[in-house]
């Protein structure tokens, strides 16, 4: 095909180490007609939200926004399931003329009536405000008359990017914080936010602070309840992981209650091994804390590295491309990749901002490129330039890797795969050694695989030439 | 009359259907080097390229001119504009279908006038660019798709005054799967006709593996085709639901302006509606059915009475699109058994009437549900001592929940591969269907038998 034009405006999003010192452009909305990979406002909102299982969410406006987030990420809940059904106010023409606000009020009663949620998250997408619906007013008088906290997400798809989303997930999340006692809660605990329990992975998490002596008041964005939301001020210190997402309500508590907090990431076995020592020199005042932090790590890691090793060995000097939603996970993974022997040519994310990217550069080798917001063809372009082995991102990437023939790993909230933690670490090495090992890559045309004729006569196929075939060089 | 269930809820809970713009792009993916780009906000294309890329298992890309406050309050005009312009020139399309969202619907945007005021601006390779409105609060994608297909038409059909062939005959095949595209196109073939299928997203949704990445995938419906479509013999719409609303669909636009008859049939699934579908092209070309199809459907009758006992009088839940739905309850009554809930998000109005009217024989055993919802097909449920789910994968938890098997049709098929693969139309579809259905009955025999036996 011919070469893919990379569109003027783009440029300065996609830099490559080594080559000047470009500064990055990130953090602006997308550009119309590049086909982002991108969401809006509504999916940074919905995503956080999403795992407080017991909790109404209802989706004011047409369908499609509540019908494309149903049970939409592999987010599990260890009691109520009421966040994997999809409610929506299904908005018809006659609420656009005449406005949205008796239908959602009558929706959101009965729904709260049915299904006895402990809090209702509302919503707005992009037509609410243009219809003239008074959603906060709205909400006001359901919590009223059914004595639970009813929250409005402002969340219109066009008022910013998927970041602007975050922030108003963390507002309504704020709202919650504070209004329950937090009494009986122990010195040494915490709050973890910016997991997302994807295939239980805040169960493992959740466990190894608990061998060490931590209480855990609330798990925000996985396996979330609205109780321990409420009470979470309680906590000593809040662990954020996504930090694109949930800094902003950490940032809140501290202000409002004092309560510190610090980065980690549960990928990888470094990254996993540091959120646990980090939590551990919080409380330095109980030193058994930070010796049995080092005895899980010490355990686990005996336990997963000789099967590691086996993986390592077959992946060693293959080459990955990382494109995933927040740059903090692309930090984990090219460090989780080099464990596996891998390089990482090509490293991205959609909301990334100019710190990000600069300890990425700082991460990665010479060479590698750095892009942000980045679109298939893009991705596309450089994927084959650099010849990878293995793409990483979600479910929008993998059709990019699967039709050239590269390996692929979902590091996306679909996935069924739980690839955080130690164990998680284990699950990535096989979900990557199983994709890329796989033996069907000798069969893609990109790596010789297509038909050879037994005849001598070359023939046109779309547009191509066949190589010669085989028999002629016998 | 078939009797009429509704769900009490004001809140649609589990939607049974999706919005208007996802429908359009299907079409548009199905026109060679065709783009779809949504005009307002970059979630509905991602999200619709999602939901696409999970059943479809192929690069989907449909851009978006991803509104900002300030296009909200000012006009998207400079938005769309600069999303034509990227597109063309990153993807050198030669069709661009712009459909409206909610959003650009709500604030009135004047789309033909921006096109127009583009166009004079000239984009690179001068891409035919095509609008579609569809409004996500207005219908659901089985209305955006036949909105898009009409619209295409009206735009193009006239182009060419001459028809590639004197037996071109213009095929609008609803929304069935890749497999099914592949299939009708091998029948036109057979009875010795040019068909146009529109859309037709056999190759670009379905297409082999690659050497190099391709911008857009090759195949779809040629521009040129579908400029020749006033040109055709016949036209054929397959769709009972969809053809009555004549006003909505392109057979009779092209029939009004340019005579070409159109034959309005049901989707052909089952023995009577692909009876109608061969009988069709028969009076089409002057041709008989040929014998390759006199076969298949012998195979077929004589696979049905292979497994009827194992079937006669199991009830099934069948929920879709309302065609799809129509489609497959006429299939079951022909194999003996009883679609006992008929249920669909779309509201046409006309269900009920068809169901009647096409399965007289079982007045009074078949509820109809449309304007419904999941949650509202799984509270019925229980009441109808179902067999079998029979539908898209988003009744899997119904299915599981009973119990019972889930025979998995139609769009969107997520939690498994294959469903570009799934064949529903024609003999062979049917049998295709039909040994599904038997063998998912004869699994949980054997199974709840728990004697491990070997013969059926």
């Amino acid at each position: 095909m011919p070469e893919v034009r990379i569109l003027k405006e783009r440029e300065r999003q996609i830099l490559r180490k080594g080559s000047g010192d470009q500064d990055m452009a990130c953090e602006q909305k997308s550009l119309a007609g590049s086909v982002s990979q991108r969401a809006c406002v509504f999916c940074g909102s919905r995503v956080v939200l999403y795992p407080i299982a017991d909790a109404l969410h209802l989706v004011h406006g047409p369908v499609g926004c509540a019908a494309y987030t149903w049970d939409i990420r592999g987010s599990l809940s260890s009691g109520a399931q009421l966040h994997r059904l999809s409610f929506s106010t299904d908005i018809q023409e006659k609420e656009v003329i005449f406005g949205g606000g008796e239908k959602l009020y009558a929706a959101l009663s009965e729904l709260i009536d049915a299904y006895h949620p402990k809090a209702a998250f509302v919503y707005s997408t992009c037509i609410v405000g243009l219809i003239g619906d008074d959603v906060n007013a709205i909400c006001k008088r359901v919590a009223r008359e059914k004595e639970i906290p009813v929250l409005p997400v402002h969340s219109e798809g066009f008022k910013g990017t998927k970041k602007d989303g975050y922030q108003a997930a963390c507002d309504a999340l704020a709202r919650l914080v504070g209004t329950r006692s937090p009494e009986g809660i122990s010195p040494f605990s915490i709050n973890i936010l910016g997991d997302f329990n994807l295939a239980g992975e805040i169960w493992m998490i959740r466990k190894y602070y608990e061998d060490m002596g931590i209480q855990v008041v609330a798990t925000v964005t996985g396996d979330g309840r609205v109780d321990d939301i409420c009470k979470s001020h309680g906590a000593r210190l809040n662990v954020v992981q996504c930090s694109g997402s949930m800094t902003k309500l950490a940032e809140h508590m501290k202000q409002r209650y004092g309560i510190p907090y610090i980065k980690v990431s549960y990928f990888g076995v470094e990254d996993m091994a540091d959120a646990l020592y980090k939590v551990a020199e919080h409380f330095p005042e109980n030193p058994k804390i930070l010796t049995r932090a080092k005895d899980i790590v010490r355990q686990e890691v005996q336990a997963l590295m000789p099967e590691l090793k086996r993986y390592a060995q077959a992946l060693q000097g293959k080459k990955a491309a990382i494109y995933v939603g927040g740059s903090f996970k692309a930090f984990s993974l090219v460090r989780a990749l080099r464990l596996l022997g891998m390089k990482t040519v090509l490293a991205g994310s959609q909301t990334g901002n100019k710190s990000d990217y600069e300890q990425l550069k700082e991460l990665c080798d010479e060479g590698t490129i750095i892009i942000d917001d980045a679109n298939p063809l893009e991705l596309s372009k450089f994927v084959k330039e650099k010849d990878v082995d293995l793409l990483i991102g979600g479910v929008k990437e993998r059709p990019i890797a699967y039709k050239l023939g590269l390996g692929f790993c979902d590091h996306n909230h679909e996935r069924k795969e739980a690839l955080a933690g130690f164990t998680g670490m284990l699950n990535f090495a096989r979900e990557v050694y199983s994709s890329v090992m796989s033996p069907v890559w000798r069969f893609a045309p990109r790596r010789g695989g297509e038909y050879r004729s037994s005849l001598s006569i070359g023939r046109e196929d779309h547009g191509q030439r066949i190589s010669e075939p085989f028999c002629c060089h016998s | 009359m078939a009797s009429v269930s509704q769900s009490h809820f004001v809140a649609t809970r589990n939607a049974c259907k999706l919005c208007a713009p996802l429908g359009a792009a299907l079409v548009f993916k199905g026109i060679e080097r065709g783009m779809p780009l949504l005009h307002g906000s970059q979630g509905c294309s991602t999200y619709i390229r999602r939901y696409l890329i999970s059943h479809f298992r192929e690069p989907v890309d449909i851009a978006s001119s991803n509104f900002s406050e300030e296009s909200a309050v000012f006009g998207g005009a400079k938005n769309l504009a600069m999303a034509l312009r990227n597109v063309t020139a990153q993807y050198r399309p030669a069709l661009i279908g712009i459909a409206t969202t909610c959003l650009s619907e709500t604030i009135g945007e004047d789309v033909p006038g921006m096109i127009r005021q583009v166009a004079e601006g000239a984009l690179e390779g001068n891409p035919v660019l095509v609008h579609v409105s569809t409004p996500s609060y207005s219908g659901s994608h089985a209305e955006g798709f036949t909105a898009a297909i009409k619209t295409v038409v009206e735009r193009l059909a006239g182009e060419r005054s001459f028809a590639s062939s004197a037996r071109q005959v213009n095929i609008f095949p609803g929304i069935c799967s890749p497999a099914d595209l592949r299939h009708l196109k091998e029948i036109v073939a057979d009875f010795g006709l040019t068909g146009v299928i529109l859309p037709d997203y056999s190759e670009t949704l379905d297409g082999p593996a690659w050497s190099d990445y391709k911008e857009l995938p090759p195949g779809g419906t040629p521009i040129a085709d579908i400029g020749s479509m006033g040109g055709s013999m016949s036209s054929v719409t397959l769709g009972r639901i969809v053809a009555s609303e004549p006003e909505k669909v392109a057979g009779e636009f092209l029939s009004a302006r340019f005579h070409v008859s159109h034959h309005a049939i049901g989707l052909p699934i089952g023995i009577k509606e692909t009876d109608e579908l061969m009988r069709t092209f028969e009076r089409v070309s002057g041709s008989v059915l040929p014998e390759k199809y006199r076969h298949e459907r012998g195979r077929l009758i004589d696979a049905m009475v292979d497994g009827h006992k194992y079937i006669f009088e199991k009830k099934a839940i069948v929920y879709g699109e309302e065609d799809l739905v129509l489609g497959m309850a006429v299939f079951l009554s022909e194999i003996g058994m009883i679609p006992v809930l008929c249920a669909s998000g779309g509201k046409s109005g006309n269900l009920h009437r068809l169901i009647d009217e096409m399965i007289p024989e079982l007045k009074g055993k078949i509820e109809v549900a449309d304007g419904t919802d999941f949650a509202g097909i799984d509270e019925m449920a229980e009441r109808f001592q179902p067999d079998m789910v029979i539908g898209n994968s988003k009744g899997s938890r119904i299915a599981d929940r009973l119990k019972i098997p889930l025979v998995r049709v139609g769009f969107p098929i997520h939690d498994r591969i294959g469903a570009q693969r799934i064949l529903h139309y024609g003999y062979r579809g049917a049998l295709e269907l039909y040994d599904r259905i038997v063998n998912a009955l004869l699994e949980v025999k054997q199974a709840r038998a728990g004697l491990g036996y070997s013969y059926l």
